[in-house]
């Protein structure tokens, strides 16, 4: 059973087989073009699979957007260390819950996404770092993988053809901070998931300080129908610089949200509207977090954009993870802000300073602010506290806490205010549940 | 420390999939997955968990305060935790968050006295296009509306099991 119902404005690529009867199974996999992508790889050299990826324009799906062939390109040929792949399913930017669909519906387009990957760094071995809370999806995984090894696409002589590659899942047991990439290693290695200073990065010195190819479930996923349909068709699909479909999680005061494959590019409105529906209740759109809480939230006039990486960064926001939050007028920003930042001073792993006070008065600040206690200085002093955090700490969740402050307080300003009377919050209105 | 032989299987399992001199690999694995045999990180655990990863018990100790879903203390037999972060406050998870805790008469990372129920107010868990959303144990619930929560917390204080509460739909069972 789906989750939600499927839109026709959709490019269904990584998810054409979403629906289908027991689409998790490798038989169904290999009878709709599963593991042709990784065959059709056996015969190509692995900078043919690294330029073809080049060519598809596939930037890292998790968040970052880096070209993910470039990063493939940065793992050492020669290496006496052996090298490792490392999937990156420590789903938790609020606003993103799409890798648990593409796990939980076709794990072994993961798996073969996993297997190309290896082919083109020379790798052999991978592990899938799943986040605790989805326990059922490690079950998947694990059940996927024990299909793959029996029908030989895992194990010491693949396909009779004398590869190898050893796949296997490991747990996280709850911390946001591990999907950054250095802490997800450090995590892996069973230590606290405290971030690494890079250089040297994870191609270079990763899992073991071994060469190591590190990207989002989605990333891995768009590998195989590259390599099978061509990368020049992949970025056909998407923007310049742009390539692909992409996972958008709608969430928020819309009538339809879900799990929607785009095109890379298409127009944030025609998102909330068409894919989803449009605004609940007929009220009136105040605000979109574009790609999940870490990104910097846009005024409803600047809706009216494109959903490609470079498209936002010129919009001083980011497409982060997909996770698209759609807020209505009866939203108050102050609360939203405060959320967000509860959620940041919760999961700063504390390593660096300006990231642990920050957040942590940050907090207070916002606290204080919504009671209705804050003064007009505190309005200046939020903005001033997140901007002393941007580029001072070791891994981005510093700079992912002030961001979406920083812009609720200069693009919401007027809220504040609204707050310095000591009354009760004039925005947060009557119940949000919708009624069942 | 005897484990039941399923979790011996596992942790087997576990230890062999790291290379040969990376075994500390295994330890948060093996951890979450013996909490949820024993209850909850015990002296006793962390010491066998220590030994059996080639790391001192104070190694374990240092890993396991830094993840939120491993506890030094035990949690009611069905943990409920309900997600209020941004996706899902906007479409009520703040309310459903207040109405359980009253309910419950239990606040955040606290157990009903008979042990049965523990709730925790929890960050983002991946379900934001289905928000609200409640996790009980490793189950999501999605679109929960306050009814559903409330047939759900009056089925599980009733001492039913989670797939015994009909009324409310579990979505991956």
């Amino acid at each position: 059973m789906l989750y939600n119902q499927p839109n026709p404005l959709e490019v269904r690529i990584l998810t054409k087989r979403f629906g289908l009867p027991n689409s998790e199974s490798i038989d169904t996999y290999l009878a709709n073009d599963g593991y042709k992508a990784f065959e059709k790889a056996l015969g190509m050299s692995p900078d043919e699979i690294i330029n073809e990826v080049k060519a598809s324009g596939l930037r890292g799906r998790g968040g970052a957007g880096f070209p993910t062939g470039m990063k493939w390109s940065f793992v050492p040929k020669q290496s006496s260390k052996p090298k490792y792949i490392m999937v990156n399913a420590d789903e938790s930017e609020p606003g993103t819950c799409k890798d648990r669909l593409l796990i939980e519906y076709d794990p072994h387009q993961l798996i073969e996404g996993i297997l190309i990957a290896g082919l083109a760094v020379g790798a052999q071995q991978g592990y899938v770092y799943i986040r605790g809370e989805y326990r059922y999806l490690i079950d998947i995984v694990d059940r996927a993988i024990d299909e793959a090894y029996a029908r030989g696409y895992l194990g010491d002589n693949i396909l009779g053809r004398g590869i190898k590659f050893h796949l296997a899942t490991h747990s996280g047991a709850g911390a946001y901070e591990c999907g950054e990439e250095s802490a997800l290693l450090e995590s892996f290695e069973g230590k606290r998931g405290n971030p690494r200073i890079r250089p040297p990065f994870p191609a270079v010195a990763g899992a073991y300080q071994s060469p190591t190819v590190l990207n989002n479930v989605e990333t891995f996923c768009a590998v195989p129908p590259i390599i099978l349909q061509g990368g020049a068709y992949f970025a056909g699909l998407g923007t310049p610089k742009n390539g692909g479909t992409r996972l958008f999680c709608l969430s928020g005061h819309i009538n339809k949200p879900g799990v929607y494959e785009l095109p890379m590019g298409f127009n944030l409105m025609r998102m909330i509207n068409e894919v989803g529906g449009g605004m609940r209740n007929g009220r009136k759109l105040k605000a979109v977090i574009p790609g999940g809480s870490s990104c910097p939230v846009l005024k409803a006039d600047e809706c009216d954009l494109a959903m490609d990486f470079d498209t936002l960064a010129a919009a001083k926001s980011m497409l982060g993870s997909g996770g698209v939050v759609v807020m209505d007028e009866d939203t108050c920003m102050v609360k939203a802000a405060l959320r967000i930042m509860r959620f940041y001073a919760h999961e700063s792993c504390g390593w660096c300073i300006p990231c642990r006070e920050g957040t942590a008065w940050l907090r207070k600040l916002l606290t204080r602010f919504h009671e209705g206690m804050g003064t007009r200085n505190d309005i200046v002093l939020i903005g001033d506290l997140a901007k002393n955090m941007l580029g001072r700490t070791f891994c981005p969740l510093g700079d992912a806490a002030a961001l979406p402050t920083i812009s609720i307080v200069e693009k919401w300003e007027e809220e504040f205010v609204a707050h310095l009377n000591g009354e009760p919050c004039p925005y947060d209105k009557s119940s949000r549940l919708v009624a069942a | 420390m005897t484990f039941s032989p399923e979790l011996e299987a596992r942790f087997e399992k576990f230890l062999a999939k790291y290379p040969a001199d990376r075994k500390r690999s295994a330890m948060i694995p093996m951890l979450i997955y013996a909490q949820d045999e024993v209850g909850s990180m015990t002296d006793e655990l962390i010491g066998e968990v220590a030994k059996r990863v080639g790391a001192s018990p104070l190694n374990v100790n240092e890993v396991l305060t830094y993840y939120s879903m491993l506890h030094r203390k035990p949690l009611g037999k069905y943990h409920v935790q309900i997600c209020t972060n941004i996706s899902c406050l906007l479409v009520g998870g703040e309310e459903l968050w207040n109405r359980a805790c009253k309910k419950l008469g239990i606040g955040h990372k606290e157990v009903t006295a008979d042990g049965r129920v523990s709730l925790e107010e929890v960050e983002c868990m991946g379900a934001c296009s289905w928000a609200p959303a409640v996790q009980v144990n490793y189950d999501f619930y999605h679109d929960v509306t306050m009814a559903q929560l409330e047939k759900l917390i009056d089925g599980l204080t009733a001492g039913k099991k989670p797939e015994e509460i009909t009324e409310v739909q579990r979505v991956n069972p």
